[in-house]
């Protein structure tokens, strides 16, 4: 008993090396390798998951990745990753990778109630276009839809756009990055007429303060986080401003961490507008001269279906989007009545955290960046909120220059580049152009050498849309890539899930994993993951990044891209487009898909002789041209010599990703100031030129309230998001056992008084009910996250708890994004069923299977 | 107990079908099935204290935290993770000293102190638990495949 636990295990590592030296390991092995048996490859590519977009070394050997770490060359990161990022190497080798095509079967045919038996591509293909075409043929374009990814690499995403508007004729394309931040992009659009932001990341090495609103970044961006503490740990004149309703890792390393309730973050916003107007530091020059004020419609409802009661009272559920030119008293008559009283009253947050924030916003020689995510764009006022910021920033000229950022991130790595950049919106094509105006559609149909007339100019239906629509049997032929949409759209049980079971739908699934989504489908097609297949991000930055393929997909596995560009073969176009269409261009007649969206002089005019001899790339000799390459050079015409500029393909495949626009081989790392953007033409100062009069547009809103709010029975406001160690859905993170054990399960975070209230202990296992549904999960009342009373706060990584039952499918009424963050609950514990509500509606497939 | 009870019969019939064609049952990474059926939560895992340094994967892995952190101040006063990793407290402490890199700054020059943006340690360290992962991982260790020996014997055995 002599020994310590550390004493006894220095104990046994000393007699493991003693033996190892004496020989007991084969005598034939030398103890340290040496030589060639030393090197691996080494590579770069960006990080699969958030937005951040850090550089990633990986290292192969014998055709696995065995080690990865930060790129020291990459800008972004300098050398870290978070957690997540340093496990990348592991999130491929999870052993229940899908690696051959399923197919729900009875009698050996495709059948909804059939269970999954593997098949050949060619029979998962043939089943899905059989079906593709009769939906085509009996209820037209409208009928088929693809739910996409802000992860899809840009080639993918651009393929996509292609196929679904070009080859179906359908805008039903819409990316998961909708549930993420539409908010941000369709505000963009709205105030600069140009989408992202006009800073960088260089900003956070300039700013003198840093505003984060409804972000956690110590956890959900913890790399950029890393730059904004070592800006404040650096400088001591540097100060953090956290607004969120609850406190977390980030409020704690913040000078000051502001809690305020729910949805009130419009009001805190309009009081520091109001202060810079009382206050006198509004910067009347840059507001004469650059701003255009108008004013929003209001009382514009919570995008929920239209015969919700709400959707009923509201004046302008209809025609939410629209604004109303307007002048500056009339935005300042507005905001006067946001004072401080108010603020305090409304926010619940102390008035000298009010107003050192507003001084902060005021004092124009203070740089401000406001950071911002989740907390603002799931939100059923997230455009506004928007606004509301970049209103903040132009009252003040605080934007376009080092240090003065409204900064936009992300949470996927290339909702940018993909979703937003490439157009995989049910709005939009690429470079910012829109399918409702015909000069975009002539453009878009010119440089995919299509007929003229043929894009649709219907906008598609939107994420929470293209589920209602399949549940009610209007969307019938759905592809969903490179998600997990079961997991994380919003009230799921009721709006999602009935979709995938409706008998007249077919619901196919690309994932590398058995997801809960792929699980509710009736064909999974296995997928090709990150460095498995050449690809392209672009991050929140407007940095694009490109990468090699690596290693080779397990088993039957291929890329998304392959996938799209393989089934799109199995279409003639006399079989889905019109007649009038082909009678106008008999050129077409008999070709196939493939042949005139892919094989179009274009797309492969690159020969495979431009690969490396020794360089993987699956998609390029499988069709027989360099793929990838050909559709960047087609995509960036798009945007070239409009503001969109991209670098060349091989630039990429040599740098460390470069900021957009482009232009004679320089980066742009702010946009719309002179001297620093080549577009701002001499002696203007600012132009925001994405607008045709270059002027932005501050559009003045007040404080709505949230579409429910907590009452007797649903007392408390849930929160959904987010951990460190968990990347959305967990799809990839939980399959890597270092992150599983860090975070197991979802749990429930509660104030301690609350769960006293409600007799909880922690650890307790509880039901967490709404109007919608219920899951059971376990009371936290410590830990990383403290909620303030009212409030609970529950992670969505989890397939054992699913919140997304629970949650509301109230989005902005304008940019269709759900609010995850604001919905009525109760708690009880698990065993005590007294207060149950009503079961969770019948499985729709009949009875348990 | 009852509901519990039946919900699981009915989980485990649903996945002995589907067992066949995943290489691993692992219900909680694909949810209920169907899905409206209601799932357990599982228990709260105890968190690993023992102390004991966990293999690193390469190189370039932070190691894991073989300890509790629950309460750790790390604000702009404190951080309690130094109190023992930093430097000059080592040798009380016995613990691990923060790694060279983290005297660097974002340039690579090297600073007389933990760098300012390694200050949050909790981004890269992270704690364990006792959970059993769910699925089996097949990474391999570059040290199985560098090393002669130990490579025959990997590819004896699949």
């Amino acid at each position: 008993m002599g020994l310590s636990r550390r004493e006894l295990i220095k104990t046994q590592a000393a007699a493991a090396a003693t033996a190892a030296a004496c020989g007991i390991v084969p005598a034939s092995a030398q103890n340290v390798p040496v030589g060639d048996e030393l090197r691996l490859k080494w590579d770069k590519a960006p990080c699969r998951f958030c937005g951040t977009g850090c550089g990633v070394m990986v290292g192969t050997r014998d055709g696995r990745i065995v080690a990865t770490h930060g790129d020291m060359r990459a800008e972004v990161n300098r050398g870290l990753n978070c957690v997540k990022g340093y496990f990348l190497s592991k999130i491929l080798y999870g052993s229940d990778r899908l690696t051959q095509p399923l197919m729900r079967m009875r009698d050996g045919r495709l059948d909804k109630d059939g269970e999954f038996r593997p098949v050949t591509w060619d029979q998962a293909f043939d089943a899905m276009a059989a079906h593709w075409k009769r939906v085509l043929r009996e209820k037209g374009p409208e009928a088929v839809g693809m739910f996409g990814s802000g992860q899809w690499t840009m080639f993918e995403g651009y393929a996509a756009t292609k196929l679904m508007r070009g080859g179906f004729r359908s805008n039903n394309l819409d990316p998961n990055a909708r549930h993420c931040m539409a908010s941000a992009a369709v505000t963009f659009i709205r105030t600069f007429g140009s989408d992202e932001p006009m800073g960088c990341y260089d900003d956070f090495e300039h700013a003198d303060a840093f505003v984060l609103w409804g972000s956690n970044m110590a956890e959900m961006h913890p790399i950029l986080w890393t730059r904004v503490t070592d800006r404040r740990l650096s400088a001591r004149h540097v100060r953090i401003h956290t607004l969120s309703t609850y406190q977390h890792r980030t409020t704690e390393l913040s000078d000051a961490g502001i809690i305020f309730k729910p949805g009130t973050d419009l009001v805190i916003l309009n009081y520091i507008a109001n202060h810079i107007i009382q206050s006198g530091a509004v910067n009347r020059d840059f507001v004469q001269r650059h701003v255009n004020i108008r004013m929003a419609n209001t009382d514009i409802g919570y995008g929920l279906r239209p015969e919700h009661v709400l959707e009923q009272r509201a004046q302008h559920a209809n025609d939410a989007q629209v604004s109303h030119p307007a002048d500056f008293e009339a935005y300042a008559r507005l905001m006067s009545e946001y004072t401080l009283d108010r603020a305090h009253e409304v926010s619940g947050v102390p008035k000298p955290q009010l107003e050192a924030l507003a001084r902060l916003y005021a004092d124009p020689k203070t740089k401000v960046m406001s950071l911002w995510t989740m907390g603002m764009n799931q939100h059923v006022r997230g455009v506004w909120a928007n606004h509301m910021v970049y209103n903040i920033h132009l009252l003040t000229g605080k934007i376009s220059e080092p240090g003065n950022s409204p900064f936009s991130l992300t949470g996927q790595p290339s909702a940018c580049g993909t979703a937003r950049e490439v157009g995989c919106f049910a709005h939009r094509l690429p470079a910012d152009m829109q399918v409702t105006n015909p000069e975009h559609r002539r453009t878009a149909e010119e440089i995919w050498k299509l007929p003229q007339g043929l894009l649709p100019s219907r906008v598609g239906y939107h994420a929470v849309l293209q589920d209602r629509m399949l549940k009610d049997g209007k969307l019938n032929a759905y592809w969903i890539m490179c998600n997990n949409n079961l997991q994380t759209a919003p009230n799921t049980n009721n709006e999602t899930y009935p979709g995938y079971r409706n008998p007249a739908n077919l619901i196919v699934v690309s994932d590398p994993y058995p997801t809960v989504t792929a699980l509710a489908a009736d064909i999974i097609l296995p997928t090709a993951m990150w460095v498995e297949k050449e690809g392209a991000y672009g991050n929140a930055e407007r940095r694009t990044q490109f990468w090699r393929q690596l290693v080779d997909a397990p088993g039957e596995a291929r890329s998304d891209l392959w996938q799209l560009m393989e089934f799109s073969k199995r279409f003639t176009t006399d079989e889905v487009w019109p007649a009038e269409i082909l009678d106008r261009a008999p050129e077409y007649r008999g070709k196939t898909l493939f042949d005139v969206l892919y094989r179009n002089g274009q797309v492969d005019s690159v020969p495979l002789s431009e690969l490396g001899a020794e360089q993987k790339n699956q998609e390029s000799r499988a069709f027989g041209f360099y793929v990838h390459k050909g559709l960047w050079n087609e995509y960036v015409r798009f945007g070239n010599d409009h503001g969109h500029d991209y670098a060349d393909f091989d630039t990429y495949h040599e740098v460390r990703g470069l900021r957009w626009p482009v232009v004679r081989g320089q980066e742009t790392k702010w946009r719309y100031r002179e001297g620093l953007d080549p577009y701002v033409e001499a002696g203007s100062g600012v132009q925001f030129y994405g607008n045709p009069d270059k002027k932005a547009n501050l559009i003045g809103a007040p404080y709505e309230p949230p579409a429910e709010v907590p009452d007797a029975e649903y007392d408390l406001w849930l929160v959904t998001g987010r951990v460190l160690e968990h990347w959305h859905s967990g799809s990839m993170t939980l399959r890597v056992p270092e992150l599983y054990r860090a975070f197991p399960s979802a749990l429930l975070y509660m104030h301690p008084e609350d769960a006293q209230q409600r007799g909880l202990r922690r650890g307790q296992e509880v039901r967490i009910v709404s109007r919608r549904g219920e899951i059971r999960s376990r009371v936290e009342i410590r830990g990383r996250n403290r909620v303030p009373r009212g409030v609970v706060y529950v992670p969505f990584f989890d397939a054992s708890q699913l919140i997304n039952k629970v949650t509301l499918d109230a989005t902005d009424p304008i940019s269709k994004q759900t609010d995850f963050k604001k919905c009525a609950v109760k708690v009880a514990l698990a065993s005590d069923r007294s207060g149950a509500t009503a079961q969770t509606p019948p499985d729709p497939r009949g009875g348990p299977r | 107990m009852r509901p519990v009870f039946l919900a699981g019969s009915i989980l485990a019939v649903s996945l002995a079908a589907a067992g066949a064609l995943f290489a691993q049952d692992a219900p909680r990474l694909r949810g209920p099935e169907p899905f409206s059926l209601d799932a357990p939560a599982p228990p709260m895992p105890r968190p690993i204290t023992n102390d004991v340094r966990v293999r690193r994967n390469y190189p370039d892995q932070p190691p894991l935290i073989p300890h509790n952190v629950e309460g750790y101040a790390l604000d702009l006063n404190a951080n309690q993770c130094m109190t023992c990793h930093a430097r000059r407290f080592t040798e009380q402490s016995q613990a691990p000293m923060i790694s060279v890199t983290h005297y660097q700054d974002r340039d690579g020059t090297t600073l007389g102190g933990l760098a300012p943006r390694r200050y949050a340690c909790l981004a890269c360290h992270v704690p364990q638990t006792e959970a059993r992962p769910l699925v089996e991982n097949t990474f391999r260790d570059m040290d199985e495949l560098a090393e002669p020996e130990q490579r025959t014997g990997a590819r004896g055995r699949r």
